[in-house]
């Protein structure tokens, strides 16, 4: 064995890099519950990406036939119906666990420096994340996967002066048809997936290059003994493997729960328009994206004003864009002494508690009719979300933080 | 870009796929009652496969699930097909169906799961006679609908009595029956209580296995638990 492992480590740093990710990557000995959903995260990005090769094995990306194959899978393939249900319910889990992940980042403060460049690719794995499950949401092509992209796709429309030919080139014809499918599946199945591997990669490297943040927001890396291990720091492997086994089983009893007893959660899993097979003619009462997606929808419902130049859809679609930029510039934006929510003032604590609040109603109402009250809700949640992020560098330099401690607690 | 508009408006609007202020009954579903689903299965093919397909279901599945014997099967329960692992398809053919409803009427593989069992249930109880109506039939849920009232000879032929509420609006108030049917209101409660629980079946075979099947996943889950966490106190004793 031994003489095997040096062969290898002759020709590939596997010792050593088993080493520095895993068994010499010292990290706080105060994670808490709010980091258990990075190893989540990957799980869930392994289990779909499992899920979906099997699901690509039976799956049909034909306007003809693709309603058919899925409901073939969850009927005539042996444990089709699990896998689908896994991949299906799967995308909304892998929501939960990374709305949870970038939460835990803002009440730690882990996007701030040196960890800038984590928080970014992050955001792109968020962003790329969203596109892989929009364009995976049309492959079933029921009723909803076809009017849901059909409101989506439609709203590049808005751009001024190329709107209407970037429409038909995403489409690849003048309606959501066969060849939108085809090109959706292709993207769906290997680009984006792609992509989205190798950026989960380059957030590790990036964090692995830094060290991880913790529930102190303190450098571990300040207090270190004579051999440059940090005294507040354990190893990866097996600290955090065993506990996040923990962790994993206490996740897969949920998502066991739901797989096998509500799948649908009462449509906001599985719509129960996306039962009935795409149908040109025939626009579904209530069109509603999934759950991951309303808090965004809200906020492009919520601008109604049409006096603005260029007519409120453009804006609302300016709207709906910049309320996904401006977490890009988080990291800046943050002008706090201190990172941890332990350490801030009032001032942080209620505009995060707000901004939260205004993030689920901006969900919830995504998910109801617009007009009357909901709109002008709608419309608070949308100023009280870029307030959190356009007004945090005043409130967190005013802010009366508390002393931070030289060693973790 | 019309189309957003449109779209955006019809998002606005209310939803009243089920009819505003018709109330919904309640249907007592339970897939192991084996029986029920096997009577409503019998229905099924005797009354709604002549224009409606299930064309995602199979005779030889519905006889494993159900415990009919597939000899049953093929002598009582396939009109339209011999071969036991076909699909469910409906002797109208879609082209006839057009002509002669309007319209080709939906496949039932799904509609409780699009709809429901609610909604079948009290749909299916809900015709009236109404000479505006092309097939002489209304329906209190679905105003309007294309599709005749096929139980009538077991339900009876009913008129529907309207009010008009304070806005002036007409609402549905109470039925009354014009030709009584072979079964009481009891009896035939109870047969679309047994179609709604075999479509409702229809909808997702897997739930036949489905329920069994999480108890053990969780419970196999939950033992795996104590390991892991005890596995987990063991490593963490020297972290302080």
């Amino acid at each position: 064995m031994e003489k095997l492992m040096s062969w290898i480590d002759d020709r590939f740093p596997l010792t050593q890099v088993w080493e520095e990710h895993m068994a010499k990557y010292y990290a706080p000995k105060n994670f808490n519950f709010w980091y258990y959903f990075g190893s989540l995260a990957i799980l869930m990005l392994v289990m779909q990406i499992i899920t979906g090769i099997f699901m690509a094995m039976y799956y049909k990306p034909d306007a003809g036939l693709a309603f058919a194959s899925v409901e073939y899978v969850m009927r005539d393939v042996p444990w089709g119906w699990l896998i689908r249900y896994m991949h299906a319910i799967g995308a909304s889990m892998f929501f939960i666990v990374i709305y949870l992940h970038m939460f835990r980042a803002m009440i730690y403060g882990s996007y701030r420096g040196p960890r800038e460049l984590i928080w970014l690719f992050g955001m792109v794995i968020f962003v790329a994340l969203m596109a892989e499950s929009f364009m995976g949401y049309l492959l079933p092509w029921g009723n909803m996967s076809y009017w849901g992209a059909q409101v989506i796709i439609n709203l590049f429309g808005a751009i001024p002066y190329v709107g209407d030919i970037l429409v038909e080139w995403l489409r690849g014809d003048y309606v959501i048809s066969d060849a939108t499918l085809n090109r959706f599946f292709a993207f769906h199945v290997i680009a984006v997936p792609l992509v989205l591997v190798i950026l989960v990669f380059l957030h590790i490297v990036a964090l692995h290059k830094v060290g991880s943040n913790n529930p102190d927001g303190i450098e571990i890396k300040k207090n270190k003994d004579e051999n440059g291990i940090p005294l507040d720091g354990i190893p990866f492997h097996p600290y955090y493997t065993v506990k996040d086994i923990v962790g994993v089983i206490v996740f897969l009893m949920v998502f066991s729960a739901i797989i096998f007893f509500w799948p649908t959660l009462g449509g906001w899993f599985l719509e129960s328009d996306n039962f009935i097979p795409a149908n040109p003619v025939s626009t579904p009462p209530h069109i509603v994206p999934l759950w991951y997606f309303t808090p965004y929808y809200s906020i492009l419902r919520a601008v109604t004003w049409a006096w603005l130049p260029g007519g409120a859809k453009l804006w609302g679609v300016i709207a709906m864009g910049s309320s996904l930029v401006v977490l890009f510039f988080l990291p800046w934006l943050d002008r706090s002494p201190v990172k941890s929510i332990r350490y801030r003032g009032w001032m942080f604590k209620t505009a995060l508690a707000l901004f939260t609040l205004a993030f689920l109603m901006l969900g919830w109402l995504g998910t109801q009719p617009v007009g009357g009250i909901n709109t002008v809700l709608a419309q608070l949640g949308m100023l009280v979300y870029f307030a959190f992020f356009l007004l945090m560098p005043i409130y967190t330099r005013l802010d009366r933080t508390k002393p931070v401690p030289e060693r973790l607690t | 870009m019309k189309n957003l508009f449109l779209l955006l408006t019809l998002v606005t609007m209310p939803a009243f796929a089920s009819g505003d202020g018709v109330h919904l009954d309640d249907v007592n579903i339970d897939l192991s009652d084996t029986e029920s689903l096997q009577k409503g299965a019998g229905l099924f093919v005797n009354y709604c496969l002549s224009c409606h397909s299930a064309a995602f279901v199979r005779y030889n599945r519905v006889a494993k699930d159900l415990q009919i014997p597939e000899k049953v099967v093929k002598d009582n329960m396939m009109f339209t097909t011999d071969r036991i692992g076909e699909l469910m398809i409906a002797t109208m053919l879609p082209k006839d169906a057009k002509k002669w409803f309007g319209t080709v009427p939906p496949d039932l593989s799904l509609i409780a799961r699009s709809r429901g069992p609610e909604w079948l249930y009290t749909y299916l109880r809900s015709f009236y006679l109404d000479d505006s109506s092309p097939s002489g039939w209304n329906n209190i849920l679905f105003d309007k609908v294309a599709m005749p009232h096929v139980l009538y000879k077991l339900q009876g032929a009913r008129h529907a009595v309207f009010k008009k509420d304070e806005n002036g609006i007409k609402v549905f108030e109470r039925f009354e029956m014009v030709k009584p049917g072979s079964l009481n209101k009891e009896e035939f409660d109870a047969v679309t209580r047994d179609l709604t629980n075999f479509l409702v079946y229809v909808g997702e075979p897997a739930q036949m296995v489905r329920y069994k099947l999480g108890v053990y996943v969780l419970v196999f889950l939950a033992i795996f638990l104590v390991f892991a966490y005890l596995l987990k106190k063991e490593y963490w004793k020297d972290v302080h």
